[in-house]
Parts: C-alpha cells; structure tokens; sequence
C-alpha cells in the first residue's frame, strides 16, 4: 500500500506497529504534493523542512514511548489559522507577508498531540466563497473530473477547498478547516470526504482570522468518518482566550462512531425537499435514510419552517460581522500597504484596502456596512437576527423528538471553475443546505455517501444537537458504513 | 435665584449635561492583559489583542467590571445584572481593531443620583442617566515628524468608564460641582484616579440654552474637556455663543465642538451630517456579562464610606459643616485626619489641621499625601499641648520646626526646652519681677485699670520665654494683684 493511501486511523496504526515512520510518512505526502500542487493548488505554503524536522522529532518520540494521539501524523492548516512562523494570508493580499508571532488555539492542540503540519491549504479569500475560486493564491481544483467531461476543471467547492483537495488527492491525511455557512460541509461533499462543523463553542476561535465570528467555528476534513473523529478530540476544548468557547468536556468521538444507530429518530425535514432539488440529489437522499432505517434507526418526518429564510439571514449576518472584522486590514500595523508620498491617512485605508481585497471580500463588506447603517439597521440586521432566533428555536422544537437530522450537504455535485460565476447569488445557494446549522450553532457532518451520474462524489449531510458530536458521527459512520464509498479522484498522489 | 444670562432679549437660562470618560483604575486592560500604567515608553503596554491583530479575541477582566460596579453602586445606580457589549465601527489610526467595543444598548448601569452642594450651602440632585464601560483607542502623534504621524497603543484597550448625566445643571457653578462631586466619589471608591492632567478623566459638555420656561432647545457638544475649570468656562462660552446665534435670528446647528482655553471660545469640530455613523450591532466576540447579585452585594459590602456619608459623621463628631467639609474634600486628607482623631479631641485635631498644618503645606505645594509630617506626629503635637508639656503658642513654632526639619515634636521640644513651666516657684519669681518692674502699672491697675492684666500675662510670659502655662500665670497673677 502506498504510504499516502492510509487512513489517517490506518497511519498511527501502521505508526505504532513500526510499518512505517513518520518521517516516510511525511516524505511521501510531501512528494505527492510536488507533484500535484502546481496543479491543484491545494496548498500556498508547504513548509517541507520544517515538516520533516517535526517528523523525526515525532520518531524519536514514539521510539521513546511517549507516543501521543496524533503522533507523527501529517496534516494540512488552512491557512485563516495563525501560525507561528508561518507567512498566514488568509488567501488575501492584504495580509501578504503577514508571519503571525503567535499559534492559534487549535492548531496548538493539533500541535501538542504530534502532528506534522505539512503547510497552509489554500482557501477562498477571508473564508468567503464557495469555490475556492476568490484567492488571492488562485484557484483550487478539486481532484475529482467528469467521466464524460474530464477536461473541465471542477471546483472543489469552498472555503476550505484547499483542505478538502488536498486530503482527497492524499496529499495529507487531514486537514483543519473552518466553516460559516457550509465551508467544511460543502467542500468535503465535492471532494468525496467527509468533514464535520462542530457546535458553536466547540473549538478555540483563538488565532483564527474571523470572518463573522458568531458564525464561524473550526473542524477537520478527513478521508473517513472516525478520521474525523480523531482529529475532532485534539482539536476541541475550552480555551480561556477566546470568550465564547464553551467549557464541556470533550468525549470520545472516535468511540461514538462505533455505537450505531439502533434505536435513534432521524428527522426528514420536509422543507428541505426544495423544488428543483437535483433528482439525483433527492435519490442519494433517500437512499441514506433506507441505509440507516435497514440498521435500526426509525424516520420522522419533521418541519424546520423557517428555512427558507436562512440563506437570506445568513448573507446579512455574515457580511454584517466580517465588515466590521476586516476593519483591521488598513495598512497601519500589518499586512500589506499602499500608499503615496504626501498621502492622507484616508488614502492609505482607500488605497490599502483597493488593491488588497478581492472583488468577493469588497461586496461582502458593502453589504455588511450597509445592513448595518442607521436607517437599515432594522430592516436588515435586526431582522436577521429575530429570524436566526427562530431557526434556532425550530431545530429546538426537532430536537424534542428525533437525534439528529439528515439531509443532502449539498444541492449539486461540484462544477465547473468558469460555471456560476457570473452570479453572485447563484454561488450563494451552494449553501442553501448547510447554513441553517451555523445560525443555529449546530454540529453538522458531510459524510460522501454516492457519485453522482458523472461519476463525481456526492454527499449527506447528519446534523445533531447542540454538543452532542457523538450521535452525529454515529450516524454518519452508519451512512459511511453503508455506502462503502470506495471511489477515488484521478488526480491522487501515489496513483 | 437661578442663574441666568442676560441677553438683548432677555434672560436666558442654561441646560449642561455631561458625559464624563474616567479610567478603570486596574491593573491591566478591558478586554487584555496588558499593563496600563501612565508614561511608559511608547507601544511598550500593548498585546496583540490591544494592536488588533488577525485572529485576536477580547476577554473580559473581571476586575474592570468590579471597578464599574463599584462605581455605579457609589452613585446610587441600579446595578444591570445582564449587560452587553456592542461595536462602534470607525477608522482611525489609533483605533486599531477598526471598531471600539463599548455599550451601546445595554449599559452595566442604569440610573443614579449624585448630590452636589452648591457655594450657597444649597443642595441639588443631579440625575446620572447610565454607566457603560468601554474601551480606549490609541493615541496619534502629530508632532514627532513633519510629515508622518505615529501611533502609542499603550492606551488602546484600557478600560474606561463613560458616565451619562441628564441635563440637570443650570450653571457653570453646577457642572463644576458635579464634576468635582463625580471625581470625589471616584476617587474615594478607588475606580479612578480622577487625574484629569493625565487624561485620566476628561469631560464632553453637552450645552444648551433656552428661555424661561420652554423647553429644551437644540444642544452642541464641547469635547475632551480636562479640567473643572475649562468644563465652567466652556460652559459659560457656549451658552454665550449659542444666545448671541438664536438672538441675531440664527439657530444653534447641532454639532460636536473643541474648546479653545487659549482663547476661552468654542469652536466647530464636526456637524451633524459629517457625524460618523457607528454602525453599531453586538458584539460577537463576546457573550452578555451576566453578573450574580451576590457578587454585586458583597461589593457592596466592602465599599468603602463614601464623602456624604463621612461629612455626616465628622459633623456627628463635633465639626462645624465647614470643616467636615473641607476635611472629606479628598479622601487622602479624611484618612489623615481620622488617623490623628483616633483617640483624641477631634475638634481640636480638625483646627490644626485646616489651620496651621494646611498653612504648612500650601507654603510648600504640596498635598497631604505628600506631607513631610507624618500623621502620629502631628497627633503627638496635639498631646504635648494636652498634657500640658507646651502650651498652643509654642505648638505653633514646634509645627514648623516639624515641617522644617522633619523631627518629632519631642525631640524638638527636649532638644530647645521649650518644656512648658509648671513649677508655681519659678512662676512666683517671675510674676514678682514683672510687678517689681512695672509698680507704675501695677498702681493704675488697682486704681481700675483691669484691662493691664493681659499686659501683665505677657511680661510675665516673656520671661519665662513664652514657656509658662497660661493658666498657672494667670493664676499667680491674679493672686498678688488682688492681694
């Protein structure tokens, strides 16, 4: 087998028993990215050497007996974490040269248990697309291609198309990624892997660039259900410096995913049966709710009334927070800036701020300032927010009677790099599906569950209460199980 | 009589309101751990929060919102158990996170009352409308190089309390009182240093006038006002200003103003349709503050005495109101006095103090706190006098020789035997000599002339170089005169 072919489960086994080290490991996945990233650039920075440096370290450590979770396992951070040391952009141009003196929280912990970072997956510019086509980086391409089509270049959807691409064409065997309106969800479905948003308060936001920060929260890609898992307990945890993480102890996801779905309610929610839903995409649907009725679990039919004004809320408080987030890119203490001899201060922030945001990262401003201007202020903004409450309240009302809620992550396989860019609001019905989850604060897991009719990966969607990770990945591990998806992209290191 | 402008037109009646920024006395800031000390070099206090970098997350100090409610409870506030945080969204160089966190909808305190006293002994209630805490900016530096300006973030982050008053003064007299009432309570709670040289308060007056009767009338806003003094003089020169616009036909525009203490005038900074708009929404980086009311009562609990309060009791314990007064003025020169009142008379105690010894150290410049003669000294002082050892007269001198040379009053009175003379003998030989000296006198008093006797007094003090104990003398003296 090759060394970039394990599971991220597989590798510390292989780790443990000696089969392999990590510094092979490593190397192997490095290679892979030589090979791969000029094409699919999945990742801006690989930082090789210092990969490999941490590698040996990790061998000598599990020579020494002092082994830890992740020990020596090779990762990709996208890069909206800080990073020590490491140049961090965020994918922007304003932040070009921006080599944070300070780790973020979850990327510590990642740290702390062993793992090699093998360097900085490219993202949509601030975390704001859903296509990974808005870096400052260039676009990513997702591994997987049309079997009729293969000369299309495909998107591997976004924010953390970097991440999801980089994993599903081996060339980590995880990767951290952030989520605010579907940025896990949605790239791990069009990469074919799985990749969960835990509950709000989960994990640190500490050192991790905001975007709309009541939204935002961390989790990991990964090429299966437990990887996840494993990754998901190194990463969660109460951390002091960042207010709104929540102090809950972390369980052990990994065993969760082995306690099966005998016995649990799974809600349907009918108004996710959107018209025009893709007939493929309503099929797989069903199809997962056979998988988990046949393995004990019972269907409830369950209404979510408020969800067709969830992608509209969402485009008002998202954009409403990163406006006033990105206030601190102006050219004064960091980052890149633009400016001319005699200048004002208000041509340094116009001029900065002109050339260092990308055209997506400019309207979401201008419509983030806008909702929040006096006189709008109500229309908009606080108006999202009475809904938010509502769809907060709606998933409450579903949670009284089912576990957890399936659904599609996604309403179509992932297309083209010149398709739906003409439109913004095209673009933003990519997460017609996974929004809801963050405005109510809600752990939601994509877990790849069939290909669609051009072969390309196509996803479900498990979305649980509030902290109750665990039976979100046992019915994801359930659908996992079920699907033996077993189908690989063309473009894969080792292949 | 209330206070009133004469204009062409009439009389015009003035309405202030202020609101007052006082820094949290804590050791590091809001939302940082930060050090906040003044006059440390520039960009030395400041954390990757305070500079606003990607990625950073404000925690709040706990301290900082002790400090608030401690305050809010020191001005007779209702206490907001469920407060939060909201963005006030600008740019400036200084103002590194591109917004300030403050509270805007949701203040940590409600309403509150502070009592002023006027110079006519008069009384009034001044309405505090709220309490909000927020966050300071940096400072820009305009003078440092000719075409660049540099930014000290050592302020930026550190907590600040912004206090609301309604606009419930009439008078310059009045904003004056209530600022110096405001620094005084803050002072005695410990919340702020109340040094307004330092920018540790500074004041925006919100000034209107109108005629008698009506209501209120369209109001501007001096702001950064940083002394008592300019708050009463810009007062009085907007009010001036706004009733020469309204009499020459004109309307007073509502806008933001600067005072100019060079020239005693106010000056446009910014109208209200250049006003920012601050795009306010809560902040999301940070939950509600949800305080438990036991912590707030045990605050309240270990809340120092306040000044009306401790005014009451000196006045319980014998002080004239002037002097209870003048003693709870600041809270260092209470806690002096009380320390040589313990144990003593402290009627007398006060006299020293708000005579001679505040004479001694208004000579010098100096406060109390800074005092070259330590509070058991001058208690020491009082008691030599009590047990008859000096008399008043040679107290005074022994004083200054304390403030000259910074020696106990035993030392000094053994050290030049300035002792007291109690012996009757001594007193005898002395009284003879004088009478001996002065037959003539003697005569014309026993003729009538009682008013010699204090004449008498004093030659027999003299030489007994002023030592002699009053009573004892007279006592003598009164003898063999009469004899």
């Amino acid at each position: 087998m090759h060394p970039t072919d394990f599971t991220l489960a597989g590798a510390l086994a292989a780790l443990e028993e000696g089969a392999i080290s990590s510094v092979e490991l490593t190397q192997a996945h490095l290679d892979g990215i030589a090979k791969l990233n000029p094409r699919i650039n999945a990742y801006i920075t690989v930082t090789a050497e210092k990969a490999l440096a941490q590698a040996a370290e990790s061998d000598a450590r599990r020579k020494r007996g002092d082994a830890r979770a992740l020990e020596g396992i090779p990762l990709a951070i996208k890069d909206l974490f800080c990073t020590a040391g490491t140049e961090t952009t965020a994918g922007s141009r304003i932040l070009k040269g921006f080599v944070p003196p300070y780790e973020s929280t979850v990327s510590q912990k990642l740290l702390d248990d062993g793992a090699v970072f093998l360097g900085k997956a490219n993202l949509d510019e601030f975390a704001m697309g859903s296509s990974n086509t808005t870096s400052a980086a260039g676009p990513v391409e997702n591994p997987w291609s049309r079997a009729n089509d293969p000369d299309t270049r495909l998107v591997p959807g976004g924010s953390s198309g970097g991440s999801a691409a980089a994993v599903a064409a081996r060339m980590a065997l995880g990767a951290t990624a952030t989520d605010t309106g579907g940025s896990i969800r949605q790239p791990a479905a069009f990469c074919g892997i799985a990749g969960i948003k835990p509950t709000y308060g989960r994990c640190s936001r500490f050192g991790v660039v905001a975007f709309a920060s009541s939204l935002d929260q961390a989790g990991p890609v990964a090429r299966t259900v437990e990887d996840c898992a494993l990754l998901l307990k190194s990463m969660s945890g109460y951390d002091p410096k960042d207010s709104t993480s929540a102090d809950m102890p972390v369980p052990d996801f990994a065993a969760a995913c082995r306690r099966g779905v005998k016995g649990l309610r799974i809600g349907v929610p009918k108004e996710y049966r959107l018209d025009g839903l893709a007939p493929e995409i309503a099929a797989l649907w069903d199809q997962g709710l056979a998988w988990l009725r046949e393995q004990g679990a019972e269907m409830v039919e369950i209404s979510l009334p408020h969800t067709k004004y969830a992608l509209p809320t969402y485009y008002i408080v998202a954009p409403a927070e990163a406006s006033s987030n990105l206030a601190r890119y102006d050219g004064v203490r960091f980052g890149s800036r633009v400016t001319e001899p005699g200048s004002d201060l208000r041509d340094l922030y116009e001029r900065t701020r002109a050339a260092g945001f990308g055209q997506e990262v400019k309207r979401r401003i201008m419509i983030g300032t806008y909702v929040l201007s006096a006189g709008y202020y109500d229309a908009y903004y606080l108006k999202a927010q009475k809904i938010r409450a509502l769809i907060r309240r709606d998933f409450e009302e579903a949670f009284r009677t089912v576990d957890a809620i399936v659904t599609p992550a996604t309403p179509s396989a992932a297309f083209g790099m010149d398709e739906k860019q003409d439109d913004p609001v095209t673009m933003y019905l990519n997460d017609v599906f996974t929004v809801t989850a963050n405005l109510a604060g809600l752990p939601g897991l994509a877990v790849p569950a069939g290909l669609d009719g051009q072969g390309l990966p196509l996803g479900l969607q498990v979305i649980g209460r509030a902290f109750d990770e665990e039976s979100v990945f046992a019915v994801g591990r359930a659908i996992e199980q079920a699907a033996g998806f077993t189908a690989l992209p063309g473009l894969r290191a080792g292949a | 009589m209330s206070y009133t402008i004469e204009g062409r037109t009439g009389p015009w009646e003035i309405v202030v309101g202020l609101e007052v920024h006082a820094q949290v006395i804590s050791q590091s800031k809001l939302f940082s751990g930060a050090a906040t000390a003044f006059g440390a070099a520039p960009n030395s206090q400041v954390s990757f929060i305070d500079a606003g970098f990607p990625g950073m997350l404000p925690v709040i100090n706990a301290e900082c919102v002790a400090q608030a409610v401690r305050t809010g409870l020191g001005l007779n506030a209702k206490v907001n158990l469920w407060s939060r945080f909201d963005r006030k969204n600008y740019f400036y160089a200084d103002l590194p996170q591109g917004y300030q966190i403050s509270q805007f909808a949701h203040p940590i305190i409600g309403e509150g009352a502070v009592e002023i006293t006027l110079a006519d002994g008069a009384v009034k209630t001044i309405g505090i409308t709220r309490l909000h805490l927020e966050q300071d900016a940096g400072k820009s530096l305009h003078d440092q190089h000719p075409s660049k300006s540099f930014i000290d973030l050592n302020r930026s982050g550190v907590a600040l309390m912004e206090i609301v008053s309604e606009p419930d003064m009439r008078s310059p007299e009045e904003a004056g009182a209530y600022l110096s009432k405001l620094r005084q309570i803050l002072r005695y709670l410990g919340t702020c240093d109340g040094n307004m040289d330092e920018g540790s308060m500074r004041a925006d007056v919100n000034v209107s006038v109108r005629k008698a009767g009506e209501g209120y009338r369209t109001r501007c806003e001096v702001k950064n006002v940083n002394s008592i003094r300019f708050v009463m003089q810009a007062v009085e020169a907007e009010a001036r200003r706004q009733i020469e616009v309204w009499e020459d036909g004109g309307e007073v525009s509502q806008e933001t103003r600067l005072f100019d203490t060079a020239r005693g005038t106010t000056r446009s900074m910014r109208s209200k349709e250049d006003a920012h708009d601050y795009r306010y929404f809560p902040e999301p980086d940070l939950p509600p503050l949800v305080l438990e009311s036991n912590w707030v009562e045990a605050l309240k609990a270990a809340l120092p005495e306040l000044p009306d309060a401790r005014r009451a009791r000196y006045v319980a314990m014998g002080l004239s109101a002037y002097d209870a007064h003048v003693l709870t003025l600041e809270k260092e020169t209470a806690v002096f006095f009380e320390s040589v009142a313990t144990g003593r008379d402290a009627k007398i105690v006060a006299n020293w103090l708000t005579g001679d010894f505040f004479a001694h150290l208004n000579k010098r410049g100096v406060g109390i706190e800074e005092s070259p003669v330590p509070a058991k000294d001058l208690g020491a002082l009082i008691d030599l006098i009590a047990d008859k050892t000096i008399n008043g007269k040679i107290a005074k001198d022994v004083l200054e020789i304390m403030f000259e040379e910074g020696k106990t009053p035993g030392a000094i009175v053994a050290e030049r035997g300035l002792k007291q003379v109690t012996d009757t003998g001594a007193i005898d030989a002395a009284v003879d000599k004088v009478l001996a000296a002065n037959a003539g006198q003697v005569e014309q008093y026993k003729a009538g002339k009682v008013t010699l006797f204090g004449f008498f007094v004093g030659q027999t003090m003299k030489a007994l170089q002023g030592k002699g104990n009053p009573a004892l003398v007279n006592e003598v003296l009164k003898a063999k005169l009469g004899g």
